[in-house]
């Protein structure tokens, strides 16, 4: 069975530029053309950055993101893995990583080839955190990179942690989402603790001149919801 | 005692008394008596009795016997008596008016209030040269016990006069305060404490918080571990820790100290109320509607008994019905009579204005929330009117008190029902008034949030031994039955977050030195404390600015005009352009929010305002009203005491369903235009029967009975299904039993407790107090997403992989009592057991009527995400096909 077929039920599919990707419950995104996963700003070790500072937030944040990084990896089984920038919430963050998180994050890189696009939150990652560390790359006609690049571009990135909010009759429901006009598309965040942006915000309207559609993560599945629909904070 | 203690009044005070016409009253008297005594006292007595001044009178008549202060170093004098009130307002007015004596007689007394307001220089001076009187809030207190002078400061200290203690103690103020009081009395042990309060149900719970406990259950540490952890430490102050285990009792010789015996009580001194409040329903010939709350069919009668009185104080339950009342009043104002509004989202300076001219007596009339419930003096009322629900008898009382300041003449008093239910609540008012029935909240069990919060204050203030600090602790009543296994952790929280993984060892804020004391570990920590201070955490307000439309330009609204106030923030998030609402007494149309406000217009003349309620204000109905309003359901012949409308409308319940017994929960099915819908009435209060409705609702989804959506209001709850509800409780006996069974509360309850959005706001609020996450500032902008931590994200990690974290226990003892009233749902539930009343019928009856008008009227409740996405992906294909 194809990862394709295996992985029907919980995607929900959109179209870059002609290409076909998959978007994921987990906010990862497939590529079938290249057999890629792509997961953007999983700001491992958030929790104990904000801890230095006297916030003594849950030291589970990282458990939690490697465990939807991995059910994503595992149900898809790409041949290659790249994660969007970000991927540690500051520099002394891959230092930090427990000795358990330490070892699930190599059984995920095992056999394939990981790829780790730099964000501003960790501009320098160490050598021993394994794969292959790249500012930014090409993927066929698609450019990744962590900040989203200004002006009409083909690419997918991070940076901005979409979320929508849609009230309807009184009930509201805020959600990490894909925002995508067809050619560009900005990634939900992957990481426990990153917070999102609201999709109504000034940061996203130089990017999208002609709107966008907010795929927004459900509990059971994605829904696409128009711009028109999303509301403020 | 009075003529004992009459000679206690210099002579001085005697002459004070007499040039102001007054003699001193028997219980201001007894509380001198008892100050010399070194006793501590409550103080029960009603509005008007001159409570707070026998609660000074004491301190004035010793500090004017001792003289003044030389004010050389030497001869440097701590803090006499210390003052704490709920309100800043309160404690700045109090002040006002104890200056009035002190100027009177020339006593060589000083003194200050400390509050928010007070400027750092004036502070500082504070600290150095403390003023005799300190008038305070139990947050300015909690930061000058977390000074690192608070020994010095308090080491003098004689007296603690608590101010409104019946309404201090009933929330997370309390318990704060609580602990605080604990560390004055371990600081002074010579003081005594004197609360002034109105009557309440249970005087002792008042009497116990106002003494140090006895520890309720004993110390592991005690006997073996103690003295081991306790050798070393040099705290001079700090008493043995075997027997007698408090502090105070060591010290006082004579008399025997207070609750030396089986219980520690303060000492009790009642002012019964003077004559009986004149108080009556508002019977009107008309029928009132069998839902809502505007009370419109009575605003001409209220105009009537406005334009008929001095000054009258119209009591509404929310800011909505405020507004309303407020609007209604004025198109009926004729005569232009000076009737004013407050409530507590209106704009400070616009609610001082109304503050002060109701002072100066130049309003007719005040249209007001629970604002103004506490007891500041607005001078001469001489009516009250309740509109709408009294939701309490407690509260009822207190409310009606705010009429007529002189405790010897009758206060009198309205109460206005707006729905036929409400008929029957305020009959229930009645009676418990002249009864003198009090329905005050039952005492408090500390919070283990603020005792977080707490912790870290002790830190600042010095280092601190934990076997000493868990027994200064559970010398405060609310913590009197503190675990040794709840302290500890609380004290990890503190430290390091208290996580089974223990990864934040090296940047623990509080860390024990090798002479086994616990201490800050730096500057910084202490300067978060403060920061944080307090348990009152607002939820976000956001500004309502008043907006131009731009003639040229149609659509366009610019920021140009004043701002009305503050509304909450989620209030605001539900909102969408065009939805027109009430606020500031006028109809307002949402037109989006700019940078940090809400921008709206003038709805224009006779538009009805869409948004049907903001929250704000709602109280729930109290159990022992709400028993109440059961027995008079229950029984016919007292049907015949309340208004024939009211009588008519039962009758028909009985003739079409049934009436209840009074322990009984009348479930009522009936079809209706292709939908199923179920009623009952549990009486519990809104926020008891949403929580029934959520899990209701689950329990039904699981029974396939699909269903649709669900409203409550104070009485009761009507759920709407597309599946036939009746009819699979006639093929199953005992379905409804099942459905309606105590295990709700276990597994139903847990699984929406991870979902739900209220859930997460109480977690939210315990975070913020136990110091996990930084307080936000009203008007400080929304930072940037990194910098930011959203406390809901930090409640699915931390509930997954810790769920008996003390934070979370915390939440969940808040989630019993606050905004899912669990426990109340609880008590229902174990009521209603085995007395479920199933009537099916084939349409809707008159008691379900009620509810069902609330669809429509009320918000749908739903915590279901992909409920609401799906509905909005929906709205996109229709725009596709339309």
């Amino acid at each position: 069975m194809t990862a394709l077929q295996k992985n029907k039920q919980t995607t929900h599919e959109i179209e870059l530029k002609g290409q076909l990707a998959l978007l994921d419950l987990t906010g990862a995104m497939y590529l079938p053309a290249h057999d890629a996963l792509l997961v953007a700003d999983l700001h491992f070790e958030k929790g104990s950055s904000f801890a230095r500072r006297g916030m003594m937030l849950p030291p589970y944040d990282t458990r939690e993101t490697l465990l939807a990084l991995s059910d994503a990896v595992f149900r898809f089984n790409p041949k290659t893995v790249i994660a969007l920038g970000d991927s540690f919430h500051d520099i002394g963050g891959p230092e930090r990583l427990g000795t358990e998180e330490r070892t699930t994050l190599t059984q995920v890189q095992q056999g394939r080839d990981w790829i780790w696009v730099t964000g501003n939150h960790d501009r320098i990652l160490p050598d021993s955190i394994g794969g292959q560390v790249v500012e930014e790359m090409a993927l066929g006609s698609l450019t990744l990179r962590h900040e989203p690049m200004a002006g009409e571009q083909v690419e997918v990135a991070g940076h901005l942690h979409p979320v929508g909010k849609v009230v309807m009759r009184g009930r509201s429901t805020r959600r990490r989402c894909f925002l995508t006009d067809g050619s560009r598309c900005v990634m939900p965040a992957l990481g426990a603790y990153a917070g999102g942006l609201n999709a109504c915000d000034a940061a996203f309207k130089p990017l999208f001149a002609n709107g966008f559609t907010a795929h927004l993560i459900g509990t059971e599945r994605i829904f696409a919801i128009a711009k028109s629909m999303l509301c403020r904070d | 005692m009075s003529r004992v203690s009459a000679s206690l009044l210099p002579k001085t005070f005697r002459d004070w008394f007499k040039s102001r016409g007054w003699k001193p009253r028997e219980h201001q008297l007894d509380l001198l008596a008892k100050a010399g005594q070194g006793r501590s006292v409550l103080l029960v007595a009603p509005t008007g009795a001159g409570k707070t001044l026998a609660g000074f009178l004491p301190s004035l008549v010793e500090l004017a016997e001792r003289g003044p202060s030389r004010g050389t170093a030497k001869d440097r004098r701590g803090l006499h008596t210390l003052y704490i009130s709920p309100l800043k307002a309160l404690a700045t007015d109090v002040a006002r008016n104890l200056e009035i004596p002190v100027a009177e007689m020339a006593l060589p007394i000083r003194v200050e209030t400390r509050t928010g307001d007070t400027p750092s220089h004036k502070r500082a001076r504070q600290i150095e040269r403390p003023p005799d009187i300190l008038l305070t809030t139990p947050e300015q207190l909690a930061l000058l016990l977390a000074h690192a002078e608070a020994q010095e400061f308090f080491k003098d200290l004689r007296r603690v006069v608590l101010d409104e203690l019946h309404s201090l103690v009933t929330s997370k103020r309390g318990d704060l305060l609580s602990l605080g009081l604990a560390r004055l009395m371990m600081i002074a042990p010579q003081a005594t404490a004197v609360g002034l309060s109105a009557t309440v149900r249970e005087p002792d719970d008042l009497r116990r918080y106002l003494v140090p406990q006895r520890a309720a259950n004993t110390s592991p540490l005690r006997g073996e571990v103690a003295p081991q952890v306790r050798e070393g430490v040099g705290n001079a102050t700090s008493p043995n820790v075997a027997v007698p285990p408090h502090p105070g009792a060591l010290t006082r010789s004579d008399p025997p100290p207070q609750g030396e015996g089986e219980e520690r009580l303060a000492d009790l001194v009642v002012v019964q109320g003077g004559a009986q409040p004149d108080i009556r329903m508002l019977d009107l010939d008309e029928r009132l509607p069998l839902a809502g709350h505007t009370a419109s069919l009575s605003m001409p009668a209220i105009y009537d008994l406005i334009r008929s009185h001095k000054t009258t104080l119209v009591f509404v339950n929310t800011r909505l019905q405020a507004e309303y009342t407020f609007q209604e009043l004025w198109k009926l104002n004729d005569d232009n009579l000076a009737i004013a509004l407050h409530h507590g989202s209106l704009d400070v300076s616009q609610r001082r204005r109304v503050e002060e001219a109701m002072a100066a007596g130049r309003l007719k009339a005040v249209v007001c929330t629970a604002t103004l419930d506490l007891g500041i003096d607005w001078g001469d009322v001489d009516l009250v009117v309740n509109v709408g629900a009294p939701k309490g008898a407690s509260r009822i009382m207190q409310r009606i008190g705010r009429s007529n300041h002189r405790m010897d003449e009758p206060s009198e008093a309205y109460l206005v029902p707006a729905n036929r239910f409400e008929i029957l609540e305020c009959r229930a008012a009645l009676d418990a008034v002249h009864e003198a029935a009090q329905d005050t909240p039952d005492a408090r069990i500390g919070a283990l949030d603020v005792l977080c919060q707490h912790i870290l204050g002790m830190a600042c203030a010095g280092p601190f031994d934990l076997a000493d600090l868990y027994e200064e602790v559970r010398s405060a009543a609310p913590y009197a039955g503190l675990t040794w296994e709840d302290f500890e952790a609380c004290v990890a929280f503190v430290a390091t977050g208290g996580y089974a993984l223990r990864a934040y060892e090296r940047f623990a804020k509080i860390v024990k030195g090798n002479d086994g004391l616990w201490r800050v570990r730096d500057a910084r920590v202490a300067q978060q404390y403060r920061l944080n201070v307090g348990t009152i955490v607002e939820s976000s307000m956001i500004k309502v600015r008043l907006g131009k439309s731009m003639r040229s330009r149609p659509g366009t609204v610019l920021p140009r005009g004043r701002i009305l106030g503050e509304i909450e923030e989620y209030f605001a998030e539900t909102l969408t352009p065009g939805d027109t609402f009430l606020f500031a007494g006028e109809v307002l149309r949402f037109e989006g929010i700019s940078e940090d406000e809400v921008l709206a217009t003038r709805a224009g003349a006779g538009t009805d305002p869409m948004i049907p309620s903001y929250e704000g204000g709602k109280f729930p109905l109290s159990t022992f009203l709400a028993a109440r309003v059961r027995a008079i359901l229950a029984d016919p012949f007292e049907w015949d005491r309340l208004p024939p409308q009211m009588t008519e409308w039962l009758l028909q319940q009985r003739r079409r369903s049934i009436v209840p017994g009074q322990r009984d929960l009348l479930v009522e099915t009936f079809p209706r235009s292709n939908r199923f819908y179920m009623t009952c009435f549990p009486f519990e209060g809104r926020l008891a029967h949403q929580t029934l409705g959520m899990l209701l609702t689950r329990r039904l989804e699981r029974a396939k009975l699909k269903p649709l959506g669900f409203v409550a209001n104070d009485y009761g709850i009507a759920v709407y299904a597309s599946g036939d509800i009746a009819g699979r409780a006639a093929r199953e006996p005992g379905f409804l039993d099942e459905l309606f069974s105590e295990d709700m509360l276990g597994d139903d309850l847990e699984d929406w407790l991870a979902e739900s959005s209220l859930m997460k706001r109480t977690f939210r609020q315990c975070a913020v107090i136990a110091g996990l996450i930084e307080r936000r500032f009203p008007g400080e902008k929304k930072t940037g997403r990194q910098v930011t931590i959203s406390t809901d994200l930090v409640y699915d990690v931390l509930r997954k992989h810790e769920p008996d974290h003390v934070l979370l226990r915390a939440a969940r003892a808040d989630a019993a009592t606050g905004l899912l009233d669990v426990r109340r749902l609880g008590m229902m539930l174990e009521r209603i057991r085995g007395r479920i009343i199933h009537k099916p019928l084939d349409r809707v009856s008159p008691l379900s009527v009620s509810v069902m008008l609330e669809i429509g009227r009320e918000r749908v409740y739903s915590d279901n995400a992909d409920e609401i996405l799906a509905e909005a992906e929906a709205a996109l294909l229709d725009e596709a096909l339309a």
